[in-house]
């Protein structure tokens, strides 16, 4: 009984207290930068696109909402001809963030994506691309890989040593 | 023919004015909710979200009133306007301020614990016509706990009317020029608010209505302008019993002269109506037994003992 009494005060004193509410559209969350949201891809710093159209996303992809295909340009750069994420079914677990090699996929601190049509809730391509680095800055795929799709000559990179002419002799 | 015309106006300004409160009461129970929850409440429609009233009201009123095929139909229609008359009928006896007043009975009092013990019905008919074994539960343990707290419900206010030596609600009120009766008679005070609570079938006392175990009680069955009844019913009830608590045991319009009588009456009524929000907002709905066992074995004794000693003192007194 005077423990419900000490209740009734203990909340009554509730009155004076500051409000826990954040008013939604007028004030806003602070949202951590990995916060995992809405799914972008990002750019490397030179603007092309950092996707190498690899697969492991959608493979690893626990709901299957993603989906792409891989095609090559004229010099050999791998790209996704096209690159559709489904929303709908995006459960934002962030795995396609860890299976990606080169920092492509991210996801940002976005939430309202809130549609009247729920086909508009299927990205494509441009919606998805970003013109910003996302979360990684500097880092290019190519400039650290071995191959030579016309970012820069073979053994070019900043770690690497030309390649060895084996047909010479000469140490 | 000018005292009728005041009677009649007396009359639809009382049907109105508590019509209009228990609706606003919608507004002000969810601010007070919130604000006791450190939440912000309706804050949308209109300056501190006060035309939200409107916008449930104009949502219940064109809410689908379904009846659905397998209740007793008459009986289904019936029940939720019992509530609403019965709590009306009980405002005729409520003295707002001096000569406002509708009826002033002599035997005001006793015709308050009649009407207020008609409302039960209002629940066992509609658990009953529902036809739903949730509904029939809740409207059940309804009548049993408005049963068993009319009576000591009825025992409390004995004191007062020892002390006054009538069931007249304006002698009652002008018996405590001197001292309110919450101070004689507080134990009576006590009893009366636990009472008043369980007849309300308020929060912490809401075992008809338990959600959390028989999904809306006896009203689970009811929809649009009848559930609208219900509820306002619900709401017109707690402004009477706040008005009974003001009238028996705080001196109902007393107070200092700077302000007008009806003010103290509001102030008083609207502080008790507060009251109840914060039973609502702290307390846990106790088990159905403990409800029980509470107001059998400790209520009614206290009842008992306070309307003995109360007479005992007035017999030695006089």
């Amino acid at each position: 009984m005077l423990s419900n009494v000490r209740t009734l005060w203990m909340v009554f004193l509730k009155m004076f207290k500051k409000k826990v509410t954040i008013q939604y559209p007028e004030k806003k969350a602070y949202l951590p930068p990995r916060w995992r949201g809405r799914i972008i891809l990002s750019r490397d710093p030179d603007h092309n696109e950092r996707c190498v159209a690899c697969y492991l996303c959608a493979a690893a992809c626990p709901v299957d909402c993603i989906s792409l295909q891989a095609t090559e340009d004229e010099n050999g750069r791998r790209y996704p001809e096209f690159f559709r994420i489904n929303f709908s079914r995006c459960i934002f677990c962030g795995l396609c963030e860890d299976a990606c090699p080169t920092y492509a996929i991210q996801l940002t601190p976005d939430f309202e994506m809130g549609e009247y049509n729920r086909q508009n809730l299927v990205y494509e391509k441009e919606d998805l691309l970003i013109d910003g680095m996302g979360k990684y800055h500097g880092y290019s795929f190519y400039q650290q890989a071995g191959v030579a799709v016309g970012v820069k000559p073979k053994g070019g990179g900043e770690k690497e040593d030309p390649p060895v002419d084996v047909r010479t002799l000469l140490p | 023919m000018n005292e009728i015309l005041v009677q009649i106006l007396i009359i639809v300004g009382v049907l109105l004015g508590t019509v209009t409160i228990a609706a606003g009461l919608i507004y002000v129970e969810r601010k007070m909710l919130a604000v006791w929850q450190q939440r912000s409440g309706p804050n949308r429609v209109g300056p501190f979200g006060i035309f939200q009233v409107l916008a449930d009201m104009v949502k219940i009123f064109f809410k689908e009133d379904w009846i659905p095929p397998f209740v007793d139909k008459k009986v289904f229609i019936i029940a939720p306007t019992i509530i609403m008359l019965s709590i009306l009928m009980s405002f005729s006896i409520v003295p707002f301020a001096p000569g406002i007043v509708i009826a002033d009975l002599n035997i005001g009092l006793l015709f308050f614990l009649a009407m207020s013990s008609l409302g039960a019905y209002t629940i066992v008919l509609a658990g009953w016509a529902s036809n739903n074994k949730y509904s029939l539960l809740g409207g059940m343990r309804g009548a049993a706990q408005m049963i068993s707290y009319e009576v000591f419900m009825g025992l409390s206010l004995m004191g007062v009317v020892i002390q006054v030596g009538s069931f007249n609600m304006t002698d009652i009120v002008n018996a405590q020029k001197g001292l309110w009766f919450v101070v004689p008679q507080f134990v009576g005070f006590i009893i009366f608010l636990i009472a008043g609570v369980a007849e309300t079938h308020r929060l912490p006392f809401d075992l008809p209505e338990a959600e959390s175990e028989l999904i809306a009680g006896f009203h689970s069955e009811y929809s649009g302008m009848k559930f609208g009844m219900f509820f306002v019913g619900e709401y017109l009830g707690i402004t009477l019993v706040s008005c009974m608590i003001t009238i028996l045991f705080f001196g109902g319009w007393l107070g200092p002269s700077f302000l007008p009588p009806i003010v103290w009456f509001l102030i008083k009524m609207f502080a008790f109506i507060l009251f109840f929000v914060l039973l609502r907002a702290a307390l846990a709905r106790p088990r159905y037994d403990q409800l029980m066992s509470f107001g059998w074995k400790l209520l009614l004794p206290l009842a008992l003992l306070n309307v003995l000693i109360t007479g005992a003192v007035v017999l030695s007194n006089a």
